[in-house]
């Protein structure tokens, strides 16, 4: 018989009952809450009179709508009354809630890990699709719609069918510059916005393994973006040291009952996948997106694709309306694409790790002449402090950016920072569609070394030629 | 949860691949708090020339004539027509709240992303995967037709042109007994509430760092 792939293993320990059929009823460890996908939720309970089946095992936090630079108020009342409502929902229910001025807040999928409120071996589930960046730590993590969440709160559990697996092996080092974003990247540019629907992703290969946890955050963050609900890397002692401290990672005689039970959340040497996939990390260069979705991706010394030599009908049109909208032309230099605006932050890229690279790109330089906002937003308050702490506010600001409030911020636009109709935008964030940084924004999707470039250079450059001053 | 038996209607055609969840409804619709009222911000910015924002009379709003559910003929249509990889993105079901707010009972495309196939479910919207060149042909079918309807019907899972032509689809038998019996699925997991308890109780012995309480 076939050995077990992580996910198996992960499944398996979860499994509460199975129908003859599979559907499956599947415990959730950890549950995430925050402002957006939550109100309805908790309305449902009320409606049908029923209350949280775990308390304990639920962590809410604001992060979509709170603004970033005064915290005071809330200008928009429509915001307001969403952080409000959740507010409320955690005092009824008495959940724990980092709220809005807590230096503990920030984006859901950054302050989960941060506190050890993720922990290995774990089922995570949270209303946002970026869940997925929790598998980082041999955790099962995906995104679920509101009826969903109101299950969980209800249940503890989820009503499932298992989903097919797939090896993604990044075999090989990475050349120097190269990070975790443009690994990902270069995975979806390969398989497609819809290569991994229906199935688990495991990351796996020496890339993988050399990768730091915010690294392997990153890359399962943008999981979902290749169509995988959850994407995984194995517990290794780069995992196991990441928790040390944290305050909800278990201590002393638990501690040591955990590690031991972690070291085998790892696929077995003779598992099967459904699917591999292989990658050369050699060959990965740093990464550009030029359309409106993730796949549409370059290497900076590339051009923008014509859509004339693609031979597929829908395909070509599709590419041709998002040259149309990114008001690109074809086989323009993408090192030539000039940016009004910069964004460095998301639970893709707004850790320590990201907002020092970008940091060492931007050390005593300035804004160039075209960029009219570059701002910084770190992913939690502690983040922030630990930046500045390091001095790291003062390089920013000192080069023309600012230095913001944590929070989803413009990476979906929910609060104020967005781009306006025709604005151009290197941003560290997932999702390059349309209007997803504002309506008529244009988003490119890049590494923070590569955001922090642009924002100096006033156009795309590649990285590798920018040494630190 | 509306229950979902047959449903027999217009077919408005969307000829896009990667039809994202932003697109279908933008951010700015997931401040409400409601689960009702979306509707009228369905495809926001492809349907609306101007910029739009919650609390408006989006009757007064500059409608895009070229969007193909503004033209004339597509009005009070059920059924959505798409292509590959539709619902990808945000997990976001205010998504499937506005489709079925503006009226669609089921989507027919080659492929869907997970979270929105599910969240479709939860919400009596019905969405079908067909092959890609049934779905090709449903679209020239539909260009050349003015007033084509389809009647889909979930228990035989059949869908029925107005030829008289049959085309079968798949339906996972769990989900299309829920949509079929309009239930509630938290009831029908709450039955199971022993067995959850009998989990717990295994399992915090297994891994007791999983349920202290922090």
């Amino acid at each position: 018989m076939a050995g077990k792939t992580l996910y198996d293993k992960l499944w398996e320990d979860h499994l509460v009952r199975a129908d003859e059929d599979g559907t499956s009823l599947i415990y959730i460890d950890r549950h995430l809450v925050h402002e957006v996908t939550s109100p309805q939720a908790f309305e449902g309970l009320r409606l049908a009179g029923r209350d949280v089946w775990r308390r304990d095992s639920i962590l809410a936090v604001p992060d979509h709508n709170v603004p970033t630079i005064d915290r005071q108020v809330i200008e928009d009342p429509v915001s307001r009354i969403q952080i409000e409502t959740l507010d409320q929902n955690c005092a009824d229910f008495k959940l724990v809630e980092f709220k809005m001025n807590d230096i503990r807040q920030g984006i859901v999928h950054v302050i989960g890990p941060e506190q050890g409120a993720t922990l290995p071996g774990m089922t995570v589930v949270c209303g946002d699709s970026h869940t997925s960046t929790h598998g980082a730590f041999g955790a099962l993590a995906f995104g679920i719609g509101t009826s969903e969440v109101e299950h969980v709160l209800a249940t503890q559990c989820l009503i499932l069918k298992k989903s097919k697996n797939m090896q993604v092996v990044v075999e090989g080092n990475v050349a120097p510059g190269i990070t975790a974003k443009d690994i990902a990247l270069a995975i979806i540019g390969q398989i497609g916005t819809a290569g991994g629907t229906g199935y688990v992703i495991e990351y796996a290969g020496a890339a993988i393994r050399a990768l730091s946890m915010e690294g392997r955050m990153t890359l399962c963050n943008m999981t979902i973006e290749a169509g995988a609900r959850a994407g995984m890397v194995a517990v290794d002692d780069t995992t196991v040291d990441y928790f040390r401290g944290k305050p909800y990672a278990p201590r002393d005689a638990l501690w040591d009952q955990a590690v031991a039970a972690w070291s085998e959340l790892k696929s077995d040497r003779d598992a099967q996948f459904d699917a591999v996939v292989h990658i050369d990390a050699a060959s990965i260069k740093p990464q550009v997106t030029w359309g409106t979705s993730p796949e549409m991706v370059v290497t900076i010394d590339e051009r923008v694709p014509d859509p004339a030599a693609e031979t597929n009908v829908v395909k070509a049109e599709g590419m041709q309306r998002a040259l149309e909208y990114m008001g690109l032309e074809a086989n323009t230099p993408i090192q030539q694409i000039q940016v009004d605006k910069v964004f460095i932050g998301s639970c893709t890229n707004s850790r320590i790790e990201d907002i020092r690279a970008a940091a060492e790109i931007v050390k005593g330089r300035k804004l160039a002449d075209n960029v009219k906002l570059a701002m910084v937003v770190a992913g939690s308050g502690l983040i922030k402090q630990q930046a500045e702490q390091e001095g790291l506010d003062k390089v920013f600001t000192d080069a023309g950016f600012e230095w913001r409030e944590p929070g989803c911020s413009m990476c979906l636009a929910m609060n104020a920072d967005r781009l306006e109709p025709g604005e151009r935008c290197a941003s560290t964030s997932n999702r390059n569609f349309e209007g997803r940084q504002g309506q008529g924004g244009r988003t490119h999707l890049v590494s923070p070394a590569m955001a922090a470039g642009a924002a100096i250079a006033g156009h795309f450059v590649d990285v590798r030629n920018l040494s630190a001053t | 949860m509306q229950a979902f038996t047959v449903v027999e209607g217009l077919v408005a055609p969307i000829d896009r691949a990667n039809i994202d969840t932003d697109a279908v409804i933008p951010k700015q619709y997931l401040k409400s708090v409601k689960r009702t009222g979306f509707g009228p911000n369905l495809f926001d910015e492809w349907r609306y020339l101007d910029h739009g924002e919650p609390g408006q009379d989006h009757s007064q709003r500059r409608q895009n004539p070229d969007f193909v559910l503004n033209q004339p003929r597509y009005q009070g249509a059920q059924i959505l027509l798409a292509r590959k990889n539709f619902g990808c993105g945000s997990s976001r079901e205010h998504a499937v709240w506005a489709l079925a707010d503006y009226g669609f009972r089921a989507v027919i495309a080659p492929s869907f992303a997970d979270i929105f196939f599910g969240n479709a479910f939860k919400n009596g919207v019905l969405p079908i995967q067909l092959d890609e060149e049934v779905v090709d042909r449903l679209f020239r079918d539909v260009d050349a037709t003015e007033g084509y309807t389809l009647k889909i019907d979930l228990a035989a899972q059949s869908i029925t042109a107005a030829n008289g032509e049959v085309i079968g689809f798949e339906v996972d038998p769990f989900r299309k007994d829920c949509l079929l019996k309009g239930l509630d699925d938290i009831s029908l997991t709450l039955q199971h509430a022993d067995a959850i308890k009998a989990y717990e109780a295994h399992r915090s012995a297994q891994a007791p760092w999983l349920f202290a309480v922090a």
